[in-house]
């Protein structure tokens, strides 16, 4: 038994009860007053996770990110400049100019945290209100009225073999990381800094280097999820980020990765979103008003992590 | 010796399977100077961790004053009147000394702390160890390591002890300081105060206590009073007849390596107050000792040579190429290539949360990748060697580091090394804490890389083991080396000696 | 004597007061600059709007002082700010109940977090990010949509110099009492920063538990072997922040006249008071720093914003502005980094 469920395994194994719970739950609701089962269905669920595709590209970001004991809070507004700009510049370039935003916000959070040594909470901080008040000045604080390119929108809004293509983009981004994180010398190097970064440093790991690639990462992701929802909403807009920081830090913790660093599994994350997705979507189905979705929230998050710190007590 | 203020009986404690202390039976007088002699690892912290409450014996009973007591907390032990000035500073760097000086039951007046009554009473306490130089409104961060020495001596007074303990409270300390210390003590005794002090200095406890007690081992040997022994006598006692552990023969003393070009050379070399002008060389096929007592700039000579510490003056010329690495990643690729097994295998040697073979893989991704990527076949194949080159008792590869005994975590430290094939391999104390098994199975490993042509450079703090490993030895005191020993001339008595840099006759 | 001891405040003091001094530099500037400056109508104004800010980053000042993070102080401001919206109304003595009832609901909640995470362990800033949404979450359900029901008088008084807030209660003579006159024209809200200053945080920073929080911060080893309470001066910090942030909603509702359950302003709250804690001088690593500082810090925040109003810049540059400023006063930070001689003192 301890062998099946390791440590690192067991917040993912209780998650994924939560998640069996939740589904439970909503489909005995609507059983008992429609008489359907829409959580059920696959087209449901294959429309809850197009809408999960976004919350799941950034929480990825942020996964690399936390893995090593840091934090970034520029994802809201490194989203809505991707999305912004892609839809501003428009054509084939769109893309990649959106993506070019994010790996040049990566690259500063990157220098400010790992070589000024600035607190990532603060630095990333001061980053997302720069980009703020860069997009606010380009666009004069109007949603603008440029509108994303074809390719936004297909990637975002239609299906490929019965499939959002969404879900494919999420799921390349969510290959790309698990290739990362287990397959790579970087990857390696991510879990060994986030750990302890002084006996990383002393095996010869360019730590500062790590931490550099890590928020370069975490920006595409969150241009990545900019290009997306700016496809999905035909246009970008003011604040478009802001309803993703949050959850995807929470997706993340939910799914096992320690905040402190150096300990978590992407299937955790991946399976962190469904659970924030699925709840989400239940949540809604029972038309819960906003006050009880957040309390619930926030009490769902406070009881998994209380069920994950007993574990680890009796392990340690 | 009259009234026996604490009495510790049948004091055990254990360390996930370590003996640390085995069946103590120590007592103290009121009135008392009480020396505690001992090597590195005799026991000496820990007893006097549980003596403050900061650990809980696995077995025995403390007695205070004849009543039988136990101590869950510091603040428990501290209650009843034994006072500890720890070695580890227990001071808090943000505050301010009158703070430092008061933080445990600070003057208040309607509930507040009163901070006029606070900063009199530093002052008068800071008259008491003679530093009146010191400014109680400054931060305890701002002053230097020897006059927060001070400051913790002045903490631990402050707090009217009954039972004060001073371990190694003289370490940092100037001549004029360690006086000022020698008359409080005095001062304290003929009060009727219990002191107990431990300090690697031999001329130190011998002119201060008035009782010796050693420690060898976790077992109390011998108490008597001072004057009984001779200082020979004393240090045998320490050391012991018993030889523990096996050491590898020493091959006969290589003439040629001495003209061989040695493969790292070090001169003046120094960095803050802590490196002097360290002059030492390095042949293949060697290994060098670092003997001294702690602190001498031993841990500070081998994190310059591996390139952590910055603006490091003097020379080093590696395989004949001047100029250290600049870092670590640098120290460990090039054509000669540096290893360094550093001196606290849990914050600096292993990621413990991980895998051990993510930790045997930590420095030799290069070597098991094809690009970026890692070949699974050769990862694996790797941590298999290094398992079995060192004989790693673990369940499974993938099980966390921290599950391992420290002897094998220490074995995945070296076994980590071992994958980039270093030509230069510096070990700090590797053999500390660890089960006298696993240091033979070191010790052997050492000699084969020696003869295998390596260059090693060893720091430890055990002196049978410089004795027992080593080529040459040098022995470093303040930053500086101060004698160089080789073959059979390394002896314990005259290691003893020129760590105390007193002239080996003397003793 | 004197210098010497103010070269050492100055030395240890570095960040804050160079927080001070870049508020007074901003706020001549500001003064001189504006058309109608020294004037007791934009002192009035300007106080008003920097209050809730102030008392929310006092509030974060105690967990980061732990060495921690409050990522629901935005949101617990919210949820007083809807409750006081609700109780603000009545009789004087329903009143009185209802500011009471509405500082204790801040403090309950901030004494919640603080025993989730000591007797829960969980990381402070994970604990907060939870119990933030379920803040809001009471937000809605007391205040489903903005608006509210506060005593007119109360929110005239509060809001407005020394001598109106005398002539709405009819004491001091109506507030032409001779003895009011040097005091008339102070806006009533500095008065009450300067009150929660001075009656709650001077006394917390001297007693027994506040210096414990310091020492966490600071050595956390080393708090435990001096035999100080920390679970207690945990707890005690996580109540104590919510009482300030329940300071800054009864404010919020008494200045706007009503409560707002809004996520994003919950948020940007939360977002700004870690900001301002760093803009005075507190550190993240926890252990140095004051609330004093943070109220510094979101002043200077509060005056930066006030100069779009007066000088002819495009108002959509201010939080480029912003943000330039604050990474600037962060970036300061870095040249420790520059004087670090063994390079693994950097991680620690």
């Amino acid at each position: 038994m301890r062998r099946l469920v390791s440590a690192e395994n067991k917040p993912i194994a209780i998650a994924l009860g939560f998640i069996l719970v939740i589904l439970l739950i909503g489909t005995g609701y609507t059983l008992s007053t429609t008489g359907t089962a829409p959580l059920l269905s696959p087209n449901y669920l294959l429309q809850q996770l197009q809408i999960g595709a976004f919350l799941g590209i950034c929480a990825a970001g942020i996964m690399m990110v936390i893995l090593l004991g840091h934090i970034d809070l520029s994802i809201p507004w490194t989203l809505t400049a991707a999305a912004m700009t892609a839809t501003a510049i428009g054509g084939d370039m769109a893309v990649p100019t959106a993506l070019a935003v994010g790996v040049a916000v990566g690259l500063v959070n990157g220098i400010g945290v790992a070589w000024l040594r600035i607190p990532s909470m603060i630095f990333t901080l001061g980053v997302d209100t720069v980009l703020r008040g860069l997009m606010v000045a380009q666009t004069g604080g109007f949603a603008p009225q440029d509108t994303a390119t074809p390719l936004m929108v297909f990637l975002a809004k239609e299906r490929l073999l019965g499939i959002p293509a969404a879900i494919f983009v999420w799921a390349a981004v969510s290959l790309a990381i698990v290739v990362i994180l287990t397959r790579t010398g970087f990857g390696r190097a991510i879990y060994a800094t986030g750990s302890r970064e002084a006996a990383a440093y002393l095996s010869g790991i360019h730590t500062r280097w790590v931490i550099l690639g890590a928020f370069v990462v975490s920006g595409v992701c969150a241009a990545i999820a900019g290009i997306l929802l700016a496809g999905y909403s035909a246009k970008a807009y003011q604040g478009m980020g802001n309803v993703y920081l949050l959850p995807a830090i929470a997706a993340v913790v939910l799914g096992g990765t320690h905040i402190l660093g150096g300990r978590g599994r992407y299937i955790g994350t991946l399976i962190g979103v469904i659970l924030i997705v699925l709840l989400n979507s239940v949540l809604s189905i029972m038309q819960m008003p906003e006050a009880g979705r957040q309390i619930i929230y926030g009490a769902v998050i406070i009881a998994m992590l209380l069920v994950y710190g007993r574990n680890q007590r009796v392990l340690s | 010796m009259t009234d026996v203020i604490i009495e510790y009986r049948g004091i055990s404690k254990h360390f996930s399977g370590i003996r640390a202390l085995e069946d103590v039976d120590f007592a103290c007088s009121a009135g008392s100077i009480h020396g505690i002699l001992g090597e590195n690892g005799a026991g000496k912290s820990t007893l006097i961790k549980i003596m403050s409450g900061v650990l809980q014996p696995d077995a025995g009973e403390i007695r205070l004053e004849g009543r039988p007591v136990a101590f869950a907390s510091p603040r428990a032990a501290g209650d009843t009147g034994i006072i500890c000035m720890f070695q580890e500073l227990s001071l808090i760097p943000d505050l301010t000394v009158a703070d430092n000086l008061s933080i445990s039951d600070p003057p208040r007046r309607l509930g507040l702390i009163d901070r006029r009554a606070q900063k009199a009473r530093a002052e008068k306490l800071l008259a008491r160890v003679r530093c009146e130089d010191v400014d109680p409104n400054a931060l305890v961060r701002e002053l230097s390591l020897s006059r927060r020495q001070m400051i913790e001596i002045a903490k631990a007074l402050g707090r009217d002890p009954k039972v004060l303990i001073l371990d190694e409270a003289t370490s940092a300390l100037t001549a004029r300081d360690v006086q000022t210390v020698y008359d409080l003590l005095a001062d304290l005794k003929s009060k009727g105060v219990a002191s107990l002090f431990i300090s690697h200095r031999m001329h130190e406890v011998d002119a201060l206590c008035d009782t010796l007690s050693v420690f060898r081992n976790g077992r109390h040997i011998e108490t008597f009073a001072k004057g009984e022994k001779n200082g020979r006598e004393i240090v045998k006692l320490m050391i012991g007849r018993d030889v523990e552990a096996q050491f590898p023969p020493r091959p006969p003393a290589r003439q040629q390596a001495q003209e061989d070009q040695p493969l790292l050379q070090v001169s003046g070399l120094t960095w803050e107050d802590r490196l002097n002008g360290i002059d030492l060389s390095v042949a293949r096929g060697e290994i060098v000792g670092l003997g001294g007592l702690d602190g001498q700039g031993q841990k500070e000579l081998l994190l310059a040579l591996f390139g952590v510490l910055e603006h490091v003056g003097g020379e080093i010329a590696i395989a004949g190429q001047r100029g250290g690495p600049a870092s670590p990643a640098a120290a460990k690729s090039g054509s000669t290539r540096m290893a360094l097994v550093p001196e606290d295998r849990k914050t600096e040697g292993l990621m413990l949360g991980m895998s051990i073979a993510d930790n045997l893989l930590a420095a030799c991704q290069a070597r098991i990748s094809r690009g970026p990527f890692i070949d699974p076949q050769r990862a694996r194949q790797a941590v298999a060697d290094g398992i079995a080159k060192l004989q790693i008792k673990a369940g499974s590869p993938r099980d966390a580091v921290m599950t391992l005994s420290g002897g094998n975590q220490q074995k995945v430290v070296i076994a980590k090394w071992l994958m980039i094939d270093p030509d230069i391999i510096l070990l700090n104390d590797p053999t500390r804490g660890i089960d006298v098994g696993t240091k033979q199975e070191i010790y052997r490993l050492m000699r084969d890389l020696a003869d295998a042509g390596k260059a090693i450079l060893f720091y430890s703090s055990d002196y049978a083991e410089l004795i027992g490993c080593c080529d040459r030895v040098a022995v470093l005191y303040g930053g500086r080396v101060v004698s160089e020993q080789s073959g059979d001339g390394i002896t314990e008595e005259s290691l003893v000696a020129a760590s105390l840099n007193i002239d080996p006759r003397a003793a | 004597m004197l210098a010497k001891s103010l070269t050492r405040w100055l030395q240890q003091n570095l960040g804050f007061a160079a927080a001070i001094l870049l508020l007074v530099v901003l706020c001549l500037v500001y003064n001189i600059l504006h058309p109608r400056g020294f004037s007791s109508a934009v002192a009035i104004q300007n106080s008003n709007e920097a209050v809730a800010i102030v008392f929310v980053a006092m509030a974060q000042t105690l967990p980061v002082l732990l060495g921690g993070l409050d990522l629901s102080v935005g949101a617990v401001m919210t949820l007083t700010n809807c409750i006081a919206s609700e109780l603000l109304h009545g009789s004087p003595a329903q009143i009185l109940l209802g500011v009471v009832v509405t500082l204790l609901s801040g403090t309950a909640f901030g004494l919640m977090n603080g025993i989730i995470v000591v007797y829960g362990r969980i990381q402070p800033i994970i604990a907060t990010l939870a119990t933030g949404a379920i803040a809001i979450g009471l937000a809605l359900l007391v205040r489903p949509k903005p608006g509210g029901d506060v005593d007119e008088d109360l929110s005239w008084a509060l809001t407005n110099s020394v001598a109106d807030f005398a002539e709405t209660y009819g004491i001091a003579d109506g507030g032409q009492a001779w003895w009011l006159s040097p005091f008339a024209d102070i806006p009533v809200p500095v008065i009450l920063v300067i009150v929660v200053a001075a009656l709650v945080w001077i006394p917390f920073r001297r007693s027994v538990t506040g210096r414990t929080v310091y020492a966490i911060g600071s050595a956390e080893g080393s708090a435990y072997m001096s035999g100080l309470p920390i679970n207690r001066a945990k707890i005690a910090a996580f109540t104590l922040g919510g009482f300030l942030a329940a300071c800054g909603g009864l404010y919020l509702a008494i200045q706007t006249s009503s409560g707002n359950a809004d996520i994003q302003q919950a948020g940007a709250y939360t977002l700004n008071s870690i900001a301002a804690v760093v803009l005075g001088g507190t550190s993240l690593l926890g252990g140095s720093g004051g609330a004093i500082g943070s109220l510094v810090g979101a002043l200077i925040l509060r005056v930066i914003s006030f100069y779009f109003r007066i000088l002819d810049i495009d108002p959509l540059l201010q939080p480029l502005i912003e943000g330039v400023v604050l990474l600037t006063a962060v970036s300061f930070g870095a040249f420790r980094t520059l004087r670090v001689k063994n390079k693994l003192d950097l991680f620690r």
